[in-house]
């Protein structure tokens, strides 16, 4: 229910405030087409290299060497390629999360696991690396800890949610 | 260059294991096939893409965010003391909390890189950790992946993604706090 109320408000609620509502989805439209083949490139770059990291057995002996240490934060092992990627690259992760789908089904719980790690994070080196761009101050190394953490807490959370939730 | 580094670190990784296990063959054939499955994939969710930014481009053009902006004013007080006097800055503070929720990022960035030049210490750390922490009210292009691949609703995920989210920023919010606690 919630995508078709959100379509009902956000487009009476344009209409009412006098936007050409329909030529501006079009005008968005348009621009995700440009999206779209933007994040095409690399994704498929992406998506090669974690096929082939599948592939060569890394992932496999990765994840078990890793499994303890993530089992006592609740989090499942088959996720680590996200949390690897994640904070690096976007597209990486969107690559790493649709081989996760693929792999293990959209409905198993690393699956939806790995959706909400996806959905609740955002790529933390790009948008640190935009801002300390932009500002000079050298004091911000405490907050490079304090965005990492932020990321933690958001994958284990993520585990133990779906747990909770489905 | 970060980005090169980790790819050229991918497959040199992969070379090795594949020697090691000895399934260069399959290893060969992994990349390609991975190749057209990104191709695949982007197809696949480039509708959800295409329709999403028409539904923002409308949340964009009514001011949506503009309403937003206005209730967020009471948060950005309290996560922003040292921003109270200056009503620019706690705009734009406003303006770019409000474009990350309704997830528009291309009006998200600039909002707040002009509040970032107005800040300093303890919230400039504070709207950097804000950013790099998630708040998309809507995770779209997850939805769409999820449905591609056979969820039978792709936002099925909404309420843990949520959930995750209010506690990663909150953790975020409460470290820089902490961390920050000598810069008042």
């Amino acid at each position: 229910m919630l995508v078709p109320a959100l379509l009902a408000f956000v487009t009476v609620f344009g209409a009412c405030r006098g936007v050409d509502v329909y030529a501006a989805m079009i005008k968005g439209a348009g621009e995700g087409l440009k999206t779209a083949a933007k994040i095409l490139p690399p994704v498929i770059i992406m998506l090669s290299a974690v096929t082939l990291l599948r592939q060569s057995g890394f992932f496999e002996l990765f994840t078990r060497l890793i499994s303890p240490v993530l089992s006592l934060f609740g989090i499942p092992a088959e996720t680590t390629p996200i949390i690897l990627i994640r904070p690096f690259s976007g597209t990486g992760a969107l690559a790493v999360v649709s081989e996760l789908l693929t792999r293990y089904g959209a409905n198993s719980y690393v699956g939806r696991t790995a959706s909400v790690m996806m959905g609740s994070t955002e790529t933390t080196f790009y948008v640190l690396a935009v801002y300390f761009g932009a500002t000079k101050t050298g004091k911000l190394k405490k907050a490079v800890f304090a965005a990492l953490l932020a990321d933690f807490v958001s994958y284990v959370v993520s585990a133990l949610a779906v747990r909770i939730f489905f | 260059m970060v980005m090169s580094y980790i790819l050229a670190g991918m497959f040199a990784i992969s070379a090795v294991f594949a020697l090691l296990t000895g399934s260069a063959q399959e290893a060969s054939a992994a990349a390609i096939t991975g190749a057209g499955d990104a191709v695949a994939l982007v197809i696949s969710i480039t509708g959800a893409i295409c329709f999403w930014s028409g539904v923002m481009e409308v949340m964009e053009q009514s001011g949506l965010a503009g309403g937003l902006s206005r209730i967020l004013r009471p948060i950005i007080k309290f996560l922003f003391p040292g921003a109270k006097n200056d009503d620019a800055a706690g705009k734009a503070i406003a303006e770019n909390m409000s474009a990350n929720l309704l997830g528009l990022g291309n009006a998200a960035t600039p909002a707040g890189l002009r509040a970032a030049q107005r800040l300093k210490g303890r919230d400039l750390a504070m709207l950097i950790v804000i950013n790099s922490a998630s708040m998309q009210l809507l995770p779209t292009t997850i939805a769409a992946i999820r449905q591609s691949a056979g969820a039978a609703n792709g936002f099925d995920i909404i309420i843990p993604v949520w959930i995750a989210s209010i506690c990663s920023v909150t953790a975020g919010v409460i470290a820089v706090r902490l961390l920050y606690r000598k810069d008042g």
